[in-house]
């Protein structure tokens, strides 16, 4: 058994009361959700809150809400409960395809979309699908609410915008029509932590070319959107080439570095290899939502 | 999850066709075990019980300048608190190791490798021990690690045990078996040379319990009562008895359920000295439990062998020799369990199934900065490396010669007639068909169609590819001339007694840990007399109750104890026709045995069961002269030989040539264990060692980085398979059985790990051929696979 150093521990029962225990219990105390990065992490003795306040009876942030052309995700949302939404999955395809190969279903059962963006990890899968997604984050303070793009929650690894006395509430992800996404990822084994991974998102316009794209990197050090790729891709018919050219492109723009789960040279490929599979696949599936109707 | 062939109409309890004695039943202590209701040595809870933490060592080489544990004493919850001073003080700072070496039981002059015992705290709960090894103020003085083997013999450096007087390298031992000049010989004059260098890197057994102790001292009467994660109990309580000089008849070792060896639970670690330390200074029982990161970064790991293989054969491929060198990487102290006068136990069984003119193998031993081990780790001591070798080796040929796999094999297996065969490295194998087990897992496979399936994906660009491999296992350790533990010989002994109404219980010395020893043994029981298997119980694990024996490990324990078993049964027939023929009035020359009953030769209706004859025993029938009124008997087997199981392997995978991912498609096993005594336990044992070859093959590495940090201290970082990454095994069986053992049995325990990983990798080399690769190195991770894609496959070490 891994000892954590000795905390104390108190459950919120609101999100204001969880702020007002933020406030009261200052930099040394913790919010913990799912807890499978914290608990880990406090095993290891790596991270020592004094005090722990448990979130996981803040019902009203555990919800999937689609208003008007958002979809609202409020941020205790288990990683099972997305990744058992058709809702999600009909809008989002990229949501279930990066769902199924985070961790493995006792980590999906507990982690929540909050705790996985809090964390930012840089193998982290869902911060890939927000960015691609162009999803908004709402945080609240006790000064009341704020609403980020992903491109201002991130601060690098392990950090964001959310503040030590603040709680990330809800993500919020706009609904376009004719669109279709994916992910992608390689992991040594099923439950590891990726090796590298891309995902997408395509939007058509009415003429069947790439109105707008997305293509976002996890554990290959960067954690906005390729630009690049994006820029390959709009105003053009998607083919082969133009994803083979994304790729490059991805390839071009990310900076791994190497661990025991890979050298430089081998993720920079998978930074292409898998840029040109998520476009594909997330192009086809815009082709087929335009198709539909 | 598996292709059964012989499965009967029902295999649940209370079937009325259940046979009495071998066959497919369940499990006798799975009830307990899926109930929850296993009794683990954590689950040991004495009065008055205190815990034990250990500090260790932050780096890998480092000279221990001070300690200082005074704010560590001062924690309310502290009760004691022992370093290497202590311990010299009790002459116990040095623990002797199972390989002719010492191990330092805590640190008393230097570091030698991350996670070495530096203190060992004793508190009130494991909660405060924990908390109090940050209390401990150590201070070194950092040294240059040595953590690559290749670079421990090289004139700089760094000299690892410079305790030991007149030391000045890092040379454990050159080792070497065969002819070489004769091996010289025929390599000098083959048509074929082909050379292969070939890691096996370091991996970790990584049971799901981890090894822990609880050690109860009691001052008045003398007597260690110590619970420990032992596969080991009776060797272990004569080690205790040398090494802490507690009178051997004071010791009481009982290992209650084991969640898992795998060779991890041979050795004697420094905890359990601990917690034996710890108990006798405080005078109240110690626990000590080691959690995942110690038990992954200190206690033992397998394998880290570095081998030059090379093969010389004709041009029609006939395999004329093998020779190899290997440096082996023993860590900081070896601590090697095996049980032969060979500092690399079996490895020289390297010359595989083959028939070989000559062979050679060399084998330099070698510390570094690393945890020290070398266990068993399912390997039956070293013959996994040896049978990768091969197996490599044997694939590395076929690939020169142009020549498919399989049939490279059957045209140099050693025929069955040739059987007792003597190796060239001094093995007498037992009995074996080879071709037979090979040409049936081909079929299993449909050999001839997976290789039509593969030319057509190889036309599209598709990578998919098929491994053979072939092994033979040398297990059953063994003969006491030749083989020993620190001097303790290996034959086992059994004790079987009958009670009065015919219920039966087995003394045993070897300890399951996951094997299904209550359900087995009871089986060769039932088989022998006739007595169903519920109706037997098994006493296993506690040295106060059970005979002496070394211990299950190696795949030893149905070769050596469960011939003891047999012959134990057979010592209780053999009396009961005694006590039959006094209760019939008969001769017992006159009786004929039908299973479970002697009779009177040409009138089955007189006859009498063994409940009967065991009632007669106990009872008042006027026993025959010289018959004591009892049922039951003792032995102690001496194995005559060592028993040679074998199998033939093949493994589908097909790996995506853009990211490199192997998947491991189909696997077939068609193992020889000899007789089968449970089928479906036999089966179990070959799932977990296809499952165990997976790991090793595809994700499991120990690694170092070069300031002597180890890498996989973590199952985040040390990778062990799931479910998602092992196909459907498909297993199949020939029979051969042992001619010496008294049931033909030869253990299984073992064979699919040995089997495996040779298998899976000669799969993704062959299915790489498209890219001209020949070889590559364990573990195939996606990002090793793609660089020997690129034709930059490098060894792992
Ligand atoms: C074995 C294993 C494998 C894994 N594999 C993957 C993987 O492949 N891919 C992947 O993406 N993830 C993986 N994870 C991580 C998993 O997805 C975690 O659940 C997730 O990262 C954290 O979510 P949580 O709810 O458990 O957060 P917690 O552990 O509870 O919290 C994480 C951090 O976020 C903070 N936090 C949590 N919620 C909020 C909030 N609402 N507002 C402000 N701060 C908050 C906490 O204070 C803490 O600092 C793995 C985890 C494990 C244990």
């Amino acid at each position: 058994m891994q000892i954590p150093a000795p905390f104390d521990y108190v459950r919120a029962t609101t999100v204001d009361n969880a702020l007002e225990l933020l406030a009261r219990y200052g930099p040394e105390s913790r919010v913990v959700a799912g807890g499978h990065s914290l608990l880990p992490m406090m095993k290891l003795r790596l991270s020592r809150p004094e005090w722990l306040i448990d979130i996981n009876d803040l019902y009203e942030l555990d919800f999937i809400l689609r208003d008007g052309n958002k979809l609202r995700v409020g941020a205790l949302t288990r990683h099972t409960t997305l990744l058992e939404s058709e809702e999600v999955a009909a809008l989002f395809p990229i949501v279930r395809d990066a769902e199924q190969v985070i961790a493995d279903p006792v980590v999906r059962n507990r982690g929540t979309i909050g705790g996985s963006l809090c964390q930012a990890d840089p193998a982290e899968d869902l911060s890939t699908v927000c960015d691609v997604l162009a999803a908004e984050a709402v945080i609240r303070g006790t000064g009341g609410e704020r609403i980020l793009p992903m491109a201002e929650f991130h601060r690098g690894p392990y950090e964001t915008a959310v503040g030590p006395d603040e709680l990330l509430c809800e993500l919020r992800f706009p609904v376009r029509p004719r669109s279709g996404s994916a992910y992608e990822k390689v992991e040594r084994r099923v439950g590891d932590w990726a090796v590298g991974a891309a995902g997408a998102a395509v939007f058509l316009a009415e003429d069947g070319t790439v109105e707008d794209a997305a293509v976002g990197l996890t554990a290959l050090g960067l954690d906005h959107p390729v630009a690049e790729a994006a820029g390959v891709l709009r105003g053009k018919r998607p083919d082969e080439g133009l994803f083979a050219e994304a790729g490059r492109a991805a390839a071009a723009a990310c900076n791994p570095v190497a661990d025991q789960r890979g050298p430089v040279d081998y993720k920079r490929h998978l930074a292409d290899e898998l840029t040109r599979r998520v476009l594909r696949r997330a192009c086809a599936r815009a082709a087929a939502q335009m198709q539909e109707g | 999850m598996t292709v059964i062939h012989d499965r009967p109409s029902n295999p649940a309890a209370g079937d009325a066709d259940r046979p009495i004695g071998y066959g497919r039943i369940q499990r006798k202590e799975d009830p307990r075990f899926v109930r929850g209701k296993g009794h683990y040595v954590d689950d040991i809870v004495l009065p008055g019980m205190l815990h034990g933490a250990i500090l260790r060592a932050p780096v890998a080489h480092a000279r221990l300048v001070s300690i200082d544990t005074t704010n560590a004493l001062a924690h309310p919850k502290v009760v004691a608190v022992i370093t290497g001073n202590d311990l010299l003080g009790l002459k116990l700072a040095w623990a002797p190791t199972l390989s002719a070496d010492v191990q330092a039981v805590l640190v008393t002059d230097k570091v030698r490798f991350q996670g070495q015992e530096v203190a060992f705290v004793v508190a009130e709960d494991r909660y405060a021990a924990r908390d109090a090894l940050e209390l401990i103020d150590v201070e070194y003085d950092v040294l240059p690690p040595l953590v690559d083997a290749r670079k421990a013999l090289d004139p700089d450096a760094p000299v690892i045990r410079d305790e030991i007087e007149g030391r000045t390298d890092n040379r454990i031992f050159d080792w070497e078996m065969g002819d070489k000049a004769a091996t010289d010989a025929v390599f000098a004059s083959a048509d074929v040379v082909v050379g292969q260098e070939m890691v096996y890197p370091r991996v970790h057994p990584a049971p799901m319990e981890t090894c822990g102790a609880v050690a109860d001292f009691d001052a008045v009467s003398g007597k260690l009562t110590l619970y420990e994660t032992t596969q080991a109990p009776h060797a272990h309580r004569t080690l205790f008895a040398i090494v802490a000089g507690i009178p051997e008849h004071k010791i009481r070792i009982v290992s209650p359920d084991i969640g898992g060896g795998f060779g991890n639970k041979v050795g004697i670690y420094p905890g359990y000295i601990l917690a034996v330390v710890g108990s006798i200074v405080t005078g109240r029982p110690v626990k000590w439990v080691e959690d995942r990161s110690e038990n992954l970064m200190s206690t033992s790991f397998a394998r880290d062998y570095i081998m030059q293989g090379e093969i010389a054969a004709t041009k029609e491929g006939k395999i004329l020799a093998l020779r190899t060198h290997v440096l082996a990487d023993h860590g900081a102290f070896n601590a090697t369990a095996q049980p032969t006068k060979n500092p690399a136990g079996f490895f020289s069984i390297f010359t595989g199934s083959y028939d070989l003119q000559a062979a050679h193998c060399s084998v330099t031993g070698v510390y570094t900065n690393k945890a020290p081990g070398g266990v068993a780790y399912a390997c039956s001591f070293r013959v996994t490396e040896a049978v990768y070798l091969v197996e490599r080796m044997v694939d590395v040929l076929a690939r020169k010669l142009n020549m498919d796999p399989a049939e490279l094999r059957l045209k140099n297996f050693i025929k069955p007639e040739q059987f007792p065969y003597a190796n060239k490295t001094g093995w007498v194998y037992d009995s074996g068909n080879y071709e037979a087990a090979m040409r049936l897992s081909m079929q299993l496979a449909g050999y001839e169609d997976l290789r039509r399936e593969q030319a057509e994906k190889r036309e599209r660009g598709e990578l998919m590819g098929i491994g053979v491999s072939f092994f033979t296992e040398v297990v059953g350790a063994g003969p006491r001339k030749h083989f020993d533990i620190v001097g303790l010989g290996m034959a086992d002994g059994a004790e079987l007694r009958v009670h009065p109404t015919g219920k039966a219980v087995v003394r045993l010395s070897v300890q399951s840990q996951g094997q299904g020893h209550e359900t087995t043994f009871a089986q060769i029981v039932a088989e022998e007399l006739g007595i169903p298997p519920e109706d037997i119980d098994i006493v296993h694990g506690d040295t106060d109750q059970t005979p002496f024996g070394l211990g299950t490990y190696g795949s030893r324990s149905t070769p050596v104890s469960g011939a003891a078993v047999a012959l134990v049964a057979r010592k209780v027939r053999e009396k009961a026709k005694l006590i039959a023929g006094a209760m019939l009035e008969t001769r017992p020359e006159d009786l004929e045995w039908e299973k479970g009953r002697w009779f009177v030769k040409g009138d089955p209706s007189a006859g009498k069961t063994i409940a009967e004859i065991a009632m007669g025993a106990h009872g008042t029938v006027a026993l025959p002269e010289g018959v004591d009124g009892n049922l039951d008997a003792e032995v102690t087997y001496d194995p005559p030989n060592l028993t040679f199981p074998f199998g033939a392997y093949i493994c589908v995978v097909d790996v995506d040539p853009g990211t490199g991912q192997v998947k491991v498609r189909r696997f077939i096993a068609v193992d020889d264990c000899g007789t089968r005594i449970n089928p479906m336990i036999i089966e179990g044992q070959v799932h977990g060692g296809l499952t165990d070859g997976v790991g090793m093959a595809l994700m499991e590495i120990i690694e170092f980085d070069e300031a002597g940090n180890c890498l996989g201290g973590s199952f985040m970082d040390y990778l062990i398979p799931t479910a998602m990454e092992v196909p459907d095994w498909e297993t199949g069986f020939t029979v051969t059985p042992s001619p010496h053992h008294p049931i033909g049995a030869k253990g299984i325990g073992e064979s699919a790990t040995v089997g495996s990983p040779p298998a899976i990798v000669n799969a993704v080399v062959d299915a790489l051929a498209p890219y001209g690769v020949t070889h590559m190195d364990m573990p195939c991770t996606p990002a090793r696979v793609w660089a020997a894609m690129q034709g930059r496959a490098r060894p792992p070490i």
